[in-house]
């Protein structure tokens, strides 16, 4: 795509008909819950949208991200449009390396500073700066540095978004999420382990049909995509209402398909797509194919206590507590009953029985 | 501390000091009431007390048909929310795969939509007798802080649990949660301390009184 290409004349120039390209709108917004009088309106716009530049950052991650965008659609709309934007920097991606690849990202920094999108994966290590540099530049100060000139910020990931696996206990990284240290600018948290790509490019085109950030949930997610738990679109949803669990991964329940919960399925506490965009071009979703959600787009997922644990179990061994307080309870109640008994004995024996010239006394006394 | 900490903390430390808490606390107090012991009875038995005491249990879980007429509305309502309270507790599958981890034993779980409605009458009959109870001159004069108290903790998991159970929006999932087997927790740590005992005391106390007049062969 040549510069001051539009976006709508980079996708007729690969071949996309106008049929295919108002599908993908037509797609996004529903995906967006817009209504289907803005499809006119996000075709117009993106059909109209200049290239935005894009700078994709890589701190603390497994590229699981980039794979997921790139691997798992084979050329797609989604695919092409996320072609189409100008992704300037992105070390894994591009052709350019070392002092040639850092060129690039300042060049387009300057180029397009206050308008390019700074995409971020991965977290960033503060403990000490040396355990990931880039170019020999530390990940905090890039991010700073890259961020200042950046529009907007999409933390693509549970890592760059809350810190993902890097940040699970104990941490040894000092790792902390993009919204830990950049306070300033507008962050759209994507997570997922990896995300959805069609969420990502979803996000991107709310960008560009609408200049803004689509709205976020109290996480910093789009609700578009994060508005609703995997438990309440999840297909096995009438087994978990019926009471019919799966027990192990290979018992009659689970060959029946019904509800994973018993076997740790976070899906009642976990915000994301998968139940109704699903994986894959829509084939299938973790749940689908047999296992429990992880809970992977919720921030501290990794030490939820146990992918396996059933959310209603207790994380700490319940049971020995209880024998012990019932021992110490025992032991406790006859000591106090022994007490309460002395007490008695002793007020029974100082006990003095009162006569009636006793009370006759008292009275003439008065 | 965040969500998924807070709900870790409630699930792990938080519930093994209510549990000890709990067990503690009920224990001690059940010990110290059998060790007041009874005084010797020198009369002739005129029929069996363990029979009595037995029946007693039994007979008292029954409303007399004077009690009934006198407090209809006492009697329902209170039945009412017991039995709300038994079910939502013992049959929702989560709670019932609470009890396999800590006891070991398993039993039939009921559909969630039953749990549901089973919930919000609990709780509508939970504000019926407080209603009943703040406009009925005589029950309010006879209650204070602890009637209040009980009250509160016990309608708390009720109402936190149906919040959590439908997401509703006022805090992250995981919160909601949280948040529900807290209000548990609470309930727990104030049992033994408050009126809650007589969830175990009333069966002794029923014996009690059945066999002084089983004893004594009469029916109590």
């Amino acid at each position: 795509m040549s510069k001051g290409e539009t976006l709508g004349e980079a996708l007729r120039r690969q071949g996309i008909t106008r049929r295919g390209f108002l599908k993908f709108c037509a797609a996004t917004a529903s995906m967006m819950a817009l209504p289907p009088s803005m499809v006119p309106a996000i075709a117009a716009a993106l059909e109209k949208a200049m290239r935005p530049s894009v700078i994709w950052l890589s701190f603390q991650e497994c590229t699981g991200c980039t794979e997921s965008l790139t691997r798992s659609h084979s050329p797609t709309v989604e695919g092409l449009i996320f072609d189409t934007i100008s992704l300037d920097y992105h070390h894994t991606l591009q052709a350019a390396s070392g002092a040639a690849a850092e060129a690039a990202r300042e060049a387009a920094m300057e180029e397009n500073y206050g308008k390019y999108i700074l995409v971020v994966d991965g977290s960033i290590p503060i403990a000490n700066p040396g355990y990931s540099t880039i170019a020999g530049i530390s990940n905090e100060s890039m991010l700073r540095d890259t961020a200042k000139g950046a529009a907007a910020i999409v933390s693509v990931g549970t890592c760059a978004a809350y810190g993902g696996i890097p940040k699970a206990k104990p941490n040894p990284t000092g790792a902390v999420a993009v919204s830990d240290i950049i306070k300033d600018k507008p962050i759209i948290n994507v997570p997922g382990c990896p995300p959805i790509p069609v969420v990502i490019t979803g996000v991107l085109a709310h960008f560009l049909t609408f200049g803004s950030i689509p709205e976020l949930d109290a996480l910093g997610r789009p609700k578009a995509y994060y508005g609703q738990s995997i438990h309440d679109r999840c297909y096995r949803r009438p087994f978990y209402d019926k009471g019919l669990f799966a027990n192990t991964f290979d018992d009659e329940g689970a060959k029946k398909g019904w509800c994973l919960y018993k076997l740790g399925c976070k899906g009642p506490t976990t915000y994301n797509a998968c139940a109704t965009t699903k994986w894959n071009e829509g084939i299938s979703f973790p749940i689908e194919a047999g296992h429990p959600c992880l809970g992977c787009s919720e921030p501290g997922f990794w030490d939820g206590g146990g992918f396996y644990k059933a959310l209603s179990m207790p994380t700490e061994d319940i049971t020995e507590a209880a024998v012990y307080a019932v021992g110490a309870g025992a032991a406790a109640g006859v000591a106090l009953g022994t007490i309460n008994r002395a007490t008695k004995a002793r007020a029974t024996k100082a006990h003095e029985k009162v006569t009636i010239n006793d009370l006759e006394k008292v009275a003439d006394d008065d | 501390m965040t969500e998924t900490e807070l709900l870790l903390w409630v699930r792990g430390p938080g519930l093994q000091i209510a549990t000890v808490i709990f067990l503690l606390g009920i224990v001690v107090r059940l010990a110290e009431i059998l060790m007041l012991g009874r005084k010797k009875n020198l009369a002739e038995a005129r029929g069996s007390a363990v029979a009595g005491g037995l029946r007693t249990i039994l007979t008292r879980s029954i409303p007399d048909p004077g009690t009934m007429k006198r407090s209809t509305f006492n009697v329902v309502a209170g039945y009412i929310f017991h039995i709300g309270l038994f079910i939502t507790l013992l049959f929702f599958a989560p709670h019932i795969l609470l009890f396999e981890d800590v006891l070991g034993i398993s039993w039939p779980a009921l559909p969630t939509p039953v749990i549901d409605a089973v919930t919000v009458v609990t709780i509508i009959a939970l504000l019926a007798v407080l209603i009943h109870r703040l406009r009925h001159p005589v029950m309010r004069f006879l209650s204070g802080f602890e009637d209040y108290l009980v009250w509160l903790v016990t309608i708390l998991p009720l109402v936190t649990g149906y919040l959590a159970f439908h997401r509703v929006g006022i805090a992250p999932p995981p919160t909601l949660i949280a948040i529900h087997i807290l209000s548990v927790e609470l309930l727990m740590v104030v049992f033994p301390f408050t009126k809650l005992m007589h969830t175990f005391s009333l069966f002794m106390a029923r014996y009690y009184n059945g066999a002084i007049a089983g004893y004594k062969g009469v029916n109590s």
